[in-house]
């Protein structure tokens, strides 16, 4: 059957799957172990006991209602409808929405809002680019398809062959994307600011005092800059190396000034390179519905952002939340350990069609259907561009915008009553 | 059922200039006096008030991912609350708004529909979601064409029949309502850093030029007969002497006729009024662009009036936008679209002592006033020249010459020189502004049943407290800028939204798409679609657009 995987920020629209021989078409293997069956949440559960849909869902408004700040996290491997019911219910509760970009790609939107973006789609790459610059991103380790479908081996509107692109990786190890690369600069941990800078300055025709920046030679440098410079339309796609490493969002928007530069003499674009299949939405959907993409709170009754106060590490570090409500995400294996002690302490509702560690810690477990293979609904793209994910078979399990619908009502019942 | 009692009507589409009249409303539905029971119907008191037809915003960008990019770049708009939750939805914004504070606001000022007038086609989807989260007004939205390869191709194989079938499919699979069309060329132009600067340029590697583009489009279009024109952003946008290539430009369509409506709309036309060949000696071209829009009779435009205070720019005008970038040094998003098209967005604040930006709110204001009222509408290009909330401001300008003497005294003396403004007599009367809101737009944009009070039109009503009997806009202006932003009643579909300037419901209003496959073959351009999607998309061919299903209150139109 025609499927759209829902594993990375790919989202691949052409592979196929089989629900029955759990054989796919066309999948890498980090795709294809998501749609095979694997191990799932079996009941809605409430304190270590198993209930009905209706009944855990009852449980899990009450906690909301008669919390004072419930944090509502995660959302980034779900669909946009039920992003929205999710977003509409932090409103409701005056909590806070906050989603996995505040702990991986939000020094981007830190950038965004200090340079803004220039930036493309994944199809102008495939079309256009003559330069694919991979900048600590590592697409065949995190997004094994990007290459062929999008930005190496991708043919198009003028690029007809792989020689008719030049691929550089930039980053601190060499990595298995190194290998495919025509060119690989191997660059000192943290140094990412500085070699922008000088990036900077030699595409401007200044000269740099220093030999050589973050272990890179001036020669090296120079080079790379004369390809820039020289490139009929090039792209920056940038990874967690970027936003993770010393600088952060200043690393982004100094990059996003040497695309500002370039842009004087080449066309360039620059774009992150986004993890979950739904990560964009997660950010898109608050945006519209409430103004902002991640770290809201709502505890007056309009949205606030504010990502060293509202992001959910720092909630839960400060002890400034009293319930936690998690879709889709797996906070207590990825959070800080003193953040997770905090999620011990507090009623925390989980919604996932798979167990993980915060299925241990959770007094409510919804097990949800999966997205793009027993419910559909709306993703967005590492680019933005969406792309409606399929229901291939029914399922006795309850869709996430069916559950945070349903949610919402008791929600606002139990507000009004 | 209501009853809207002695109520002062104007409507400028049944030749109504302020009769005392009771309007019915059944069913969402304007109704003879005859199909309701009175004593069934809810009363309503307009006397010495005025009644007219919800407003019709028919260009303004409020969905998708070009206001969605700028919410996300621009925090600082954010910070206004305009709303805080209760049964209502919290709703925030300056100038750009949220999904909520955008139904809201536009229902605040009596506007009952609304058109996002540029989507990305394969982001129409994106579009579709953000209409759909805003409440009450009803929506459509323009998918863009002008840059789109197909296109290209069909205008450069000179094959209409192709190119009729290509917007038929292209419509329907975007939920579209219409052909728009922006900077045609220029943005695949910029795709190797360059624009288009006049109609006679080549587009590189397609040989065709934007006059041919133009053309076909437009001829496709009055063949496919759609409801709307084409909606045409000129080429050339923002730089010192376009307003010659926007007259030739409207000159292209001299020789088409349609009855019903204009063969072509140019939108934003403020932005492309300038005379001079530098920002050194830029000044205002709208008076030669209005006696061209006048002597034609198959041309409408809107102002794009600038507002003063804080805007941002958005456009498909990728190329437009980096020149912004660069000339204000401002931040800058920029999205090259698959083989689409592109576009742009930049902060910018209009400052009335800044000559160039005084420049550019008198010439909107000049095309407002020197412009037949049949033929122009009002807008500010939302949020391109300034937040749509200020629609009142700008009816009040355009009746008051008074108030505009008043206004000149605080901008940029550039002014006095570089336009006619200060010597315009024109004032429009209180039928022209709501000729220029309602009647005008909804005919611009083919929606028969909005923008009048007629039997079987939308029960879309806004009832304001201003006496036409004895108001005298031109002297109480302040009135007129004040009144018209609190309706004591907007009606949305028969539903009271608003009363005395508050929110009192949250409705949900349709979107509004066109079909015209039945006019084409979409066989013709089969093999097209699956050679293009299998080259140059990244999406499959099947999983391109948006099914009617999956939008939350669709209404098909169709054309025969
Ligand atoms: S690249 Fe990503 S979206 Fe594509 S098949 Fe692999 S995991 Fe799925
Ligand atoms: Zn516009």
């Amino acid at each position: 059957m025609d499927a759209v995987c829902t594993f990375c920020g790919n989202v691949c629209d052409d592979v196929e799957f089989d629900v029955n021989t759990q054989k796919g078409k066309r999948f890498c293997a980090l795709g294809l172990a998501k749609f095979r069956e694997k191990e799932r949440i079996k009941s809605p559960m409430v304190d270590g006991k198993e209930v009905s849909y209706e009944e855990a869902i009852e449980k899990a408004a009450e906690i909301l209602v008669s919390s004072k700040k419930p944090l509502l996290y995660g959302w980034a491997s779900t669909v946009n409808e039920a992003i929205r019911y999710g977003v509409i219910l932090t409103e409701k509760v005056r909590g806070v929405y906050d989603q996995c970009a505040s702990v991986c790609h939000a020094p981007g939107t830190l950038a965004v809002i200090e340079e803004g973006i220039p930036g493309g789609s994944l199809g102008a790459i495939k079309n256009r680019a003559d330069v694919v610059i991979f900048w600590g991103s590592n697409p065949l380790e995190a997004h094994p398809r990007h290459p062929t479908r999008y930005s190496v081996m991708a043919k198009g509107f003028l690029i007809k062959d792989r020689k008719d692109r030049k691929v550089i990786v930039v980053d601190v190890r060499k990595t298995k994307s190194a290998k495919m690369a025509d060119k690989f600069v191997q660059i000192k941990p943290g140094y990412d600011y500085a070699i922008i800078s000088a990036l900077r300055a030699l595409v401007k025709g200044e000269d740099i005092e220093a030999n050589e920046v973050g272990g890179v030679p001036k020669e090296e440098l120079a080079e790379l800059a004369d390809i820039m410079k020289n490139a009929k339309y090039g792209v920056i796609l940038y990874g967690l190396g970027v936003t993770q490493s010393r600088g952060r969002d200043r690393n982004i928007e100094n990059a996003v000034k040497l695309i500002q530069l370039l842009n004087r003499y080449a066309r360039w674009i620059i774009w992150p390179m986004r993890g979950h299949y739904n990560v964009v939405g997660a950010g898109e959907v608050p945006a519209w519905e409430v103004g902002y993409q991640y770290a809201i709170d709502f505890s007056r009754g309009y949205p606030r952002f504010s990502p060293a106060e509202f992001s959910a590490v720092e909630m839960l570090l400060r002890k400034d939340c009293d319930a936690m409500l998690v879709v889709s995400s797996d906070p207590a294996a990825h959070f800080p350990r003193r953040a997770v002690e905090h999620m011990k302490n507090i009623p925390v509702i989980q919604i996932d069609p798979f167990p993980n560690m915060t299925t241990l810690l959770s007094n409510v477990i919804i097990p949800s259907a999966v997205a793009g293979i027993e419910a559909e609904g709306w993703a967005y793209r590492m680019d933005g561009i969406p792309v409606r994910v399929k229901k291939l078979v029914d399922s006795p399990y309850w869709s996430d915008e069916k559950i945070l619908k349903e949610m919402l009502r008791i929600v606002e019942e139990k507000l009004e009553g | 059922m209501l009853w809207i009692k002695n109520g002062i009507v104007i409507d400028p589409k049944n030749k109504i200039d302020g009769e005392k009249m009771d309007i019915f409303i059944k069913d969402g539905k304007i109704v003879d006096e005859s199909e309701v029971n009175k004593d069934e119907c809810r009363v309503i008191d307009a006397n010495n008030k005025l009644v007219v037809a919800g407003g019709v915003e028919m260009h303004a960008h409020i969905a998708g991912s070009k206001i969605n990019v700028g919410r996300t770049m621009r925090p600082e708009e954010m910070r206004i609350v305009r709303h805080t939750a209760n049964k209502l939805r919290a709703s925030i914004g300056r100038v750009l708004l949220t999904s909520p504070a955008i139904g809201y606001e536009y229902a605040k000022i009596g506007y009952t529909t609304a058109v996002e007038a540029a989507s990305p086609p394969i982001g129409s989807p994106h579009t579709h979601e953000e209409l759909d989260a805003i409440p009450i007004v009803d929506k459509a939205m323009l998918p863009v064409f002008g840059n789109w390869h197909f296109v290209f191709k069909y205008v450069a194989e000179k094959d209409r029949e192709k190119l009729k079938a290509f917007i038929a499919w292209a419509i329907e699979r975007t939920k579209g309502y219409g052909v728009k069309v922006v900077n045609p060329g220029g943005v695949e132009a910029w795709m190797y850093g360059g624009n288009v600067k006049n109609l006679e340029d080549e587009v590189p590697n397609w040989g065709v030029t934007p006059k041919e583009i133009i053309t076909e489009l437009v001829k496709s279009n009055e063949e496919l007969d759609l409801p709307h024109s084409v909606h045409l952003h000129c080429n050339n946008l923002g730089n010192p002497g376009n307003y010659q290539t926007t007259i030739e430009t409207m000159k292209l369509v001299s020789g088409l006729a349609n009855e019903k409506r204009q063969t072509l709309h140019v939108t934003h036309v403020q932005f492309n009024a300038y005379a001079g060949s530098s920002w050194r000696d830029v000044a205002s071209g709208a008076e030669e662009i209005a006696k061209v829009v006048n002597s034609m009779d198959n041309i409408t435009i809107d102002m794009g009036q600038a507002i003063f205070g804080h805007a941002t720019a958005m456009t498909g005008d990728a190329p437009f936008q980096f020149t912004l970038h660069k000339l204000t040094g401002s931040r800058w998003v920029n999205k090259d679209s698959e083989i689409e098209g592109g576009a742009g967005i930049v902060p910018i604040a209009y400052l009335p002592k800044n000559p160039v930006h005084a420049l550019q709110w008198a010439i909107g204001l000049e095309l407002g006033l020197l412009v037949d009222s049949d033929k122009v509408v009002l807008t500010t290009d939302y949020p391109n020249g300034g937040p749509f909330t200020e629609y009142p401001y700008v009816m009040a300008m355009l009746m008051s010459r008074k108030m505009r003497e008043k206004e000149l005294e605080r901008v940029s003396p550039y002014v006095q020189k570089a336009t006619s403004l200060p010597a315009i007599e024109v004032e429009k009367t209180l039928y022209d502004v709501i000729q220029m809101t309602r009647s005008l737009p909804a005919r611009v944009m083919g929606m028969e049943n909005k923008g009048h009070l007629g039997i079987g039109a939308d029960a879309d009503v806004a009832i304001y407290s201003i006496n036409p009997d004895d108001v005298d806009p031109a002297a109480q202006y302040e009135l007129i800028n004040s009144e018209f932003r609190k309706p004591v009643y907007t009606i949305k579909g028969g539903e009271i939204v608003v009363k005395d300037g508050a929110v009192v419901a949250e409705s949900w209003g349709r979107t509004f798409w066109v079909d015209a496959r039945k006019k084409v073959s979409l066989d013709s351009i089969d093999e097209d679609l699956n050679s293009f999607f299998n080259s140059y998309y990244t999406i499959q061919r099947k999983n391109y657009g948006i099914q009617e299903e999956w939008l939350r209150n669709p209404v098909r139109v169709e054309v025969n």
